[in-house]
Parts: C-alpha cells; sequence; structure tokens
C-alpha cells in the first residue's frame, strides 16, 4: 500500500530498508516520552539489539503516516527485516516466550557487540 | 506505566463505567462474542492530579452530568474468544482495533491488548 509519491510514505519505506531494525517511537531511545515506547527501548536494550529510533514527535506527518504505513493505531511500532512485528504489548509477549529472541536470529540480527 | 501484574483499579467501586468504557465493551462483545471480556479503565494512572479526578468520577453517576467520556482515554482490554484461532498476535491486536476504531481515532489515546483463545486462557 505505500504509495511512493507521498514524500512520508517514501520515508518510512526507506528508514525499514536500511535498518535492520527500526522502532517509531514517542520521544528518542535516550529520553522516551512515553511508558510504551520505553518499554519496547527497554526490551531491545536488555536484548542487545542494535535498533533505529525514530522520533514521530518530531514530525506530525510522520506520526499519521506511520499508523497508516501499518494500518496499526499506535505508537511505538517496532519493524525487523522489513517487516512489521507489533507494538508494545506484542513486543513484550514475544520477549517473555522467547519469539523474539528467535526472529531477531532467524532475520540474522546478530546482538551487539 | 502500567505494571504486569494484574492490579485492582484504584477507582472508586460505586463508579459507573464511563460511555467510552461502555462502548468498547460493546464493540468487542458484538463483534468476538468473548467467552471472558474485561476492559479496563486506567486513565487515572496517566494523570496527574489522579485522586481528584478519581474522585470526580465517582461523582458522575446519579447527581451530576457525567463528563461526556472526555477524562476516558487509556485503557487495557482482555479478549477470549475463539474467533483468534489460529491468527497471529499482530492479526489478533487488529481485529480488536478494527472494532474499536472509532474510539481511537477519537477519544482513546492508549490501548493495551490481551487476545487469547480459550485455549490458552485455560493454560
Amino acid at each position: 500500500m505505500t504509495d511512493t509519491a507521498d514524500p512520508t510514505q517514501a520515508r518510512i519505506a526507506q528508514e525499514i530498508a536500511d535498518n535492520s531494525v527500526v522502532l517509531f517511537m514517542k520521544g528518542t531511545p535516550t529520553f522516551p516520552q512515553c511508558g510504551f515506547s520505553a518499554a519496547v527501548v527497554q526490551v531491545l536494550t536488555k536484548l542487545q539489539v542494535k535498533f533505529k529510533g525514530i522520533n514521530v514527535l518530531e514530525d506530525e506527518a510522520l506520526r499519521q503516516g506511520i499508523k497508516e504505513f501499518s494500518s496499526w493505531p499506535t505508537i511505538p511500532q517496532l519493524y525487523v527485516a522489513g517487516e512489521f512485528v507489533g507494538g508494545c504489548d506484542i513486543v513484550r509477549e514475544m520477549a517473555e516466550t522467547g519469539e523474539l529472541s528467535s526472529l531477531l536470529a532467524d532475520k540474522g540480527v546478530a546482538p551487539a557487540a | 506505566m502500567t505494571t504486569t501484574a494484574t492490579s485492582v483499579s484504584a477507582v472508586p467501586a460505586t463508579a459507573k463505567p464511563g460511555p467510552v468504557h461502555e462502548r468498547l465493551a460493546a464493540r468487542l462483545q458484538a463483534g468476538l462474542a468473548p467467552l471472558r471480556l474485561e476492559v479496563e479503565d486506567l486513565s487515572h494512572r496517566h494523570r496527574a492530579h489522579g485522586p481528584r479526578m478519581a474522585a470526580l468520577a465517582g461523582k458522575g453517576g446519579g447527581g451530576g452530568t457525567a463528563p461526556l467520556g472526555l477524562s476516558e482515554t487509556h485503557f487495557r482490554v482482555t479478549v477470549v474468544s475463539a474467533a483468534f484461532e489460529g491468527l497471529s498476535r499482530v492479526a489478533r491486536h487488529r481485529r480488536v482495533n478494527e472494532l474499536l476504531a472509532e474510539e481511537l481515532a477519537r477519544h482513546v489515546h492508549a490501548l493495551e491488548i490481551r487476545a487469547l483463545t480459550p485455549t490458552e486462557a485455560a493454560d
């Protein structure tokens, strides 16, 4: 559903293509500005995953655009190897069951050295 | 930020569910025919002046006019339904999000979702 004529959708597609793990969040990994975004950062940090955090609060078009891109109404949103993984609830559940580690390994995303 | 453990709501037991709360429950009931459905209003945890708002919410029933759900912004829903059989986590959450799309677009800022099949809930 990506419309390449829309610069925001194009930017989103580019970001998830260029980075193995991308987290669209409120705030930055260092200064999350909502509990749900902070929770996902904590999960990724614990798993020693290198990821790119993108602050949707800096760009209203991006904040709305990412919801359209994924057909998912809330922030944060995690992408691994170009694939939408889920929001905070799903990421936490997958971390607890070990599915997130398996997914990262399957996609060739190694823990940070 | 909510704790992962289930905890007792701080809202007075006498407070009636607000209009947004009731609509969320009604849409999930109609759309998923759940064996179990819990809709928790966690909005008070996300307000700096929680105790005062909780008190105001308590006064909403009976006497004065309810604040039209304007203070209902954060919810956690737990749904146990056979409709989730064979669906991935993302697909389940999408089903819930779609049913609640109107509320998500207008009132609800944060929605936590637990979506289980009857088999999973029995574990």
